[in-house]
Order: C-alpha cells, then structure tokens, then sequence
C-alpha cells in the first residue's frame, strides 16, 4: 500500500440535532483517484467541507499528510495542500480569467504591500511566477484563449475548468473536485475524464466527487460510497458497481428480498 | 423604465468610447495624455480666465481656487482611500469621517493645542495614528460582515465626533485654532488669502496617493481585496488571508482618510468636531458609488462632481441639494454601476479589433 495522504478518522459531524457524516473512517492514498458517490444527502459535501476547513468534526479527526487540520484556518489548510473546487461555481467574476487563477498562485507567495509600493525585485519576481504560473495552467486546461476575459463573461464549461486550474495554482497535494461534471453534456464529459487523468498524471491526488456514474467509474482507481451519511462501501469500481448494499441504496431495496 | 434607460445609452456610450479611445492609446501616447492632464490640473485656478468655459466653470459665490481645494481635492483624496476599502474590499464602511477626523485632530493637536511641532512633522504622524485607528477599529470589527460591519463603522465615525466634542483636551466644542499652516516652498506661501498654494500642494498628495494606490492595486493584494468583496469564503478557500487583507484595506484606506484630514487642517487652521458630521461621511459615499465604485478614476470622477456641482449650482439656492439628490437616485437607477466603472477584461478591445479589421477588409 502506498503512503497515506490524508486520513480520515472515526468522524462524525452534527449540526443541531442532524447528523451529516456518523464515523466515517476514509483514506486516501497519494497518487491516486478515490471517487466519492452517493444518493443526494449523503454528506459528500459534508465530508468536503470538513476536509477544507469550512466544518470542524463533531467528533473524529482529520489527518493530512502526517499533520491533523484540527485548529487550522482555511487558508492554512489551502497552504497545507489541499484545494478545492465548488459544486456551484463560486469565481471572482469580476477579475479576469488569468487574476482568478493567479489569486490561486499568490497563495504560496509572500510579498505585501511595502513590497507593492516598492516594486521591490522580489515582488516582481513574484508576480512575474504567479502570471507565468496562472497561463500554464489555463494552457493545461485548454482555456488560455479566453486568459484576459473578465470570468462571468466566459461559457460555463470555460468557467468549470477555471475553478479546477485556480485550485491547481495553489500548488496542492489533494485536489479535491465537488461535481465537476455537474451540466455538462456527454461529449464534455468525456473531456472532463480525460483531464483529471492528466492531472493525476502530473502527480496529483484527486478525490473527485460525482453523481455521474459513468465519470466515476471510469476514472477512479478506488470509489467509497456514503449513504446518510455512513460509509457502505469502499473498493474497486468493479467491486462496489456489485455491491449489493450500493445497489439497494441507489435503487431501493426489494422489500420481499428481506 | 427600459425606454427611458435608453435615452441615457447615449451618455453611455460616451463615456465608454472615451474609455476605448484611451485604451487603443500606445504608451508613448498614454504618457503625453497624462504630462498633459497633469499640466492642466495644476493650473486648474487659471481655468476662470479662460473665454467662453471661464465663466462656465466658474463657482458663483466662493472663490474657483477655494472651492477646488476645500471641496475637490478633500473630496478626492477621501473617496481615493474610501474606494480602497469600499470599492476593491468590498467592505462598507459608513463611518469613513472618523479616520478624516483623526488625521486633522493629530494635526491639532501636534501642532497647536499640545506641541509645537510643524505642519510637515505633524502629517507622517496623523497618517500612522490614522492607521493605528484602522486597526483598532477593524481589528475587532472585520470578522462582522456586510450590514453588521456597515453598523459598527457607523457608529466609530459618530464615537470620534463625540468624544471630540466631550473632551477638554480635544477643546471640546470650541474646537482648536491656530493650527499651524504648511511651509512656505518654491516661493509658494501658505497664507489665509490665497488658496492656490494649497490646491497645488493638494493635487501633489493626490497624485502620490493615486501613484502608491495605483501600484498596490495591481499586486497580490489588489488581487486578494477584489477576491475578498466577489466572495470571501471562496477566496479563503483558495489560500487568501481573508482577516489580514480586510485589516490592509481598512488601514491603507484609513492612513488617506487621514491624511485628507491634514491637509483640511493645514488650510483652515481651526476645526472643530462640527466639521466632522455622520452627512460627510454619506457624502464620501456617495462619491465612491456615483463615480464607480472599486475604479480609482471613477471614484475621482466622482470625488469631483459631489465636491464641485453643488458650489456650481450655488444660484439654485436651496433647491441645490435637492436637485443633486434627484441626480444621485437617477444614477442609481439607469447606471448602478457609477459613471466610470471598472473595466474587467478585454472583451471591449476584441470588439475593436474585429470591427477595425472588418474595415480593412472592406
């Protein structure tokens, strides 16, 4: 087995008297593509969002790369190398394809304003990277051709494939897509599969998560599946399409099976 | 309501193909434009004595140079530092009148009621306590967002006024005077009767401000500030520093504030916290908005017309205020996004080119 990269232990989150995510223990491992599916409710979200920050775990912890994300701010946990994307689009519509993705870079930089003022060498170097960074990577995502177009003006398909290279900027270890795929036609689609393969091939980690079977299937090497918030099943694509409790959640079960 | 929207297209159009024109400028072009303007700006006084547009720019009842320094260049250098921490930040600040309060205090207070310091000694100062003021006002205050921020700036502007007014050593409501005047320069006097020298020394602070706001604008922290005001939490999530940017903006736009205070200060020689009412505070505002709010230019453009229209229409008496007002819920309706807003993108500039190359073609 290959090195853990983010573990996910024994966690339970409560909001009120709703219980989103009961013990869920997840473990991802570096280098690969763990699909993350479920009914709607499931807490796939959830569990996004505890992973980034946005929630703290009622009970249960969360471990990245040796390192446990109690305490840290989100902006910690972006530095600590996790990124995200958003099931619905969240950009900076008013800045321009090319800033969206450099606010992603100025992440890992650390110029302020005395150096703005100044201009001083290392600023410049800085943004020099962060601009020379930020068309790398709209070229990598196949959008550069709109790079100076302001973000709300882009098609939406362009604007998906922003939100992933603003997330790629800031150099992460775990990219984590909530439902990339979400509106996209099967032609798209099959664009989309492609791309995270090549982004895994660059050495990323992805946890993707996905309501479209064909998606997941085809491009995870592993798929955990969450019903209310509980974690039902976790294998090979193969193994858990088979998987009888899988089954019974997506389809209902057959009362008179029982 | 569309129909009349589109009688005003006109005036649109207007100003976006003075907009295109200037951004199909080449540089050696843009930096003439520039020398020219600037050249024109400081000898902004002399514009009353020009044929025709003289008396068409001219303020009836208050000396031109007195309103061009007392009205637009405060109004300026207010809305520059209020377009900082509004317009890029996102941040609302109603009680922007504070910071213009602290700075001109400090100066009071340095070089009059208690000191004996110089004018210029006093402004680097008035600008760091300035500041200081912004982090002690945003530091608590930041993690509060939208209405609620916009409540607890409020209420900073009128707790500066007040404990203006209460306190003795501030001179209470009697206010200070003799506050020291800038130094004589370059043969220029800072005298009580003419105010020329003033405004010249004005649009040089404006012109530095626009120059150091200019180049922190297009940097990291530019960035993080509009990220922050299109959508905090999505920016937090990509590795912004949400509370450390928003503290940025409130300081840098408060170190301005102040330093408008200063300025004011050094010209009247005597204020008082009356000077320093909740209305100015709408007022600057109203300027960051009218001109276009989160465009430096745009909230010069409107520094100056809220500054200046009122003194121009100083005949209307009265019903002055009242007209400027109908012009303000006009803009709102038919162009929200104030006169001058920020162009993001180069979709524009792609137009251009198409329709130039259609005409090559032809």
């Amino acid at each position: 087995m290959s090195e853990i990269l983010l573990d996910f232990n024994n966690v339970t989150m409560q909001f009120g008297g709703v219980t989103a995510l009961s013990e869920v223990t997840l473990q991802i491992s570096r280098g690969e593509i763990l699909g993350l599916i479920g009914p709607n409710g499931a807490g796939k979200t959830t569990c996004f969002n505890v992973m980034t920050g946005v929630y703290a775990p009622t009970i249960g912890s969360v471990t990245f790369n040796g390192q446990s994300l109690a305490g840290l701010k989100r902006f910690e946990i972006t530095k600590a190398g996790i990124a995200r994307t958003f099931q619905n689009i969240r950009l900076f519509s008013e800045m321009t394809a090319v800033e969206n993705v450099m606010v992603g870079a100025d992440a890992r930089k650390k110029s302020s304003v005395g150096g703005a003022i100044l201009r001083t060498p290392r600023q410049r170097r800085e943004e020099n990277e962060s601009r020379e960074r930020s068309m790398e990577l709209l070229k990598f995502m196949g959008i550069a051709d709109r790079a100076h177009n302001a973000a709300r003006n882009l098609p939406y398909g362009y604007q998906r494939r922003l939100e992933i290279a603003r997330a790629l900027a800031t150099e992460p270890q775990l990219l984590c897509l909530d439902e990339p795929a979400a509106g996209f036609n099967p032609a798209e689609k099959q664009e989309l599969n492609e791309l995270i393969l090549k982004i895994r091939a660059q050495g990323y980690t992805v946890l993707l998560i996905e309501h479209d079977m064909n998606v997941v299937m085809k491009v995870s090497d592993r798929v955990a599946v969450l019903d209310f918030g509980k974690k039902i099943a976790d294998g090979l694509p193969d193994q858990v399409r088979s998987n009888p409790d899988v089954i019974a959640a997506y389809l209902g079960v057959d009362d008179n099976a029982s | 309501m569309s129909t009349i929207g589109n009688a005003f297209a006109p005036v649109r159009d207007a100003f976006d193909s003075i907009g295109d024109a200037f951004h199909r400028m080449n540089q050696w072009q843009k930096y003439s434009f520039y020398a020219i303007v600037i050249i024109a700006l400081y000898l902004a006084p002399f514009w009353t004595d020009i044929p025709v547009i003289g008396p068409i720019v001219d303020t009836p009842g208050t000396q031109f140079s007195t309103v061009l320094n007392d009205q637009v260049i405060i109004f300026v250098l207010v809305a520059l530092g209020l377009n900082v921490v509004v317009g890029l930040a996102g941040l609302l600040d109603l009680g922007y009148v504070g910071f213009y309060a602290v700075g001109a205090y400090v100066t009071a207070i340095l070089t009059s009621a208690h000191g004996n310091l110089p004018w210029l000694l006093s402004l680097p100062i008035a600008v760091v306590v300035s500041m200081l003021f912004g982090v002690i006002l945003g530091a608590p205050t930041l993690r509060l967002r939208g209405d609620y921020l916009a409540i607890v700036t409020l209420g900073f502007g009128e707790i500066i006024r007040l404990t203006a007014k209460n306190m003795d050593w501030l001179g209470a409501s009697r206010g200070i005077s003799n506050i020291k005047k800038p130094p004589s320069i370059f043969g220029l006097k800072f005298g009580v009767i003419d105010p020329k020298p003033y405004y010249y020394l004005g649009l040089t602070l404006v012109l530095i401000v626009v120059f150091v706001l200019h180049r922190i604008e297009y940097s990291r922290v530019g960035r993080a500030w509009v990220a922050i005001r299109e959508d905090e939490d999505a920016a937090e999530l990509m590795g912004v520093h949400t509370f450390k940017f928003k503290l940025w903006a409130f300081t840098i736009g408060a170190a301005v504030g102040g330093l408008a205070g200063v300025h004011y200060a050094g010209k009247v020689g005597f204020i008082n916290p009356d000077n320093f009412p909740l209305q100015l505070s709408i007022l600057f505002l109203a300027a960051v908005v009218l001109g276009g709010s989160g465009n430096m230019y745009g909230a010069i453009l409107g520094g100056v017309l809220v500054a200046y229209v009122p003194e121009r229409l100083r005949n209307f008496a009265d019903k002055r205020v009242f007209v400027f007002g109908v012009v303000l819920v006009l803009m709102m309706v038919f162009r929200p996004e104030g006169i001058l807003p920020k162009r993001v993108g180069d979709e524009h500039k792609k137009r251009q080119r198409s329709s130039q190359n259609e005409e090559v073609a032809q």
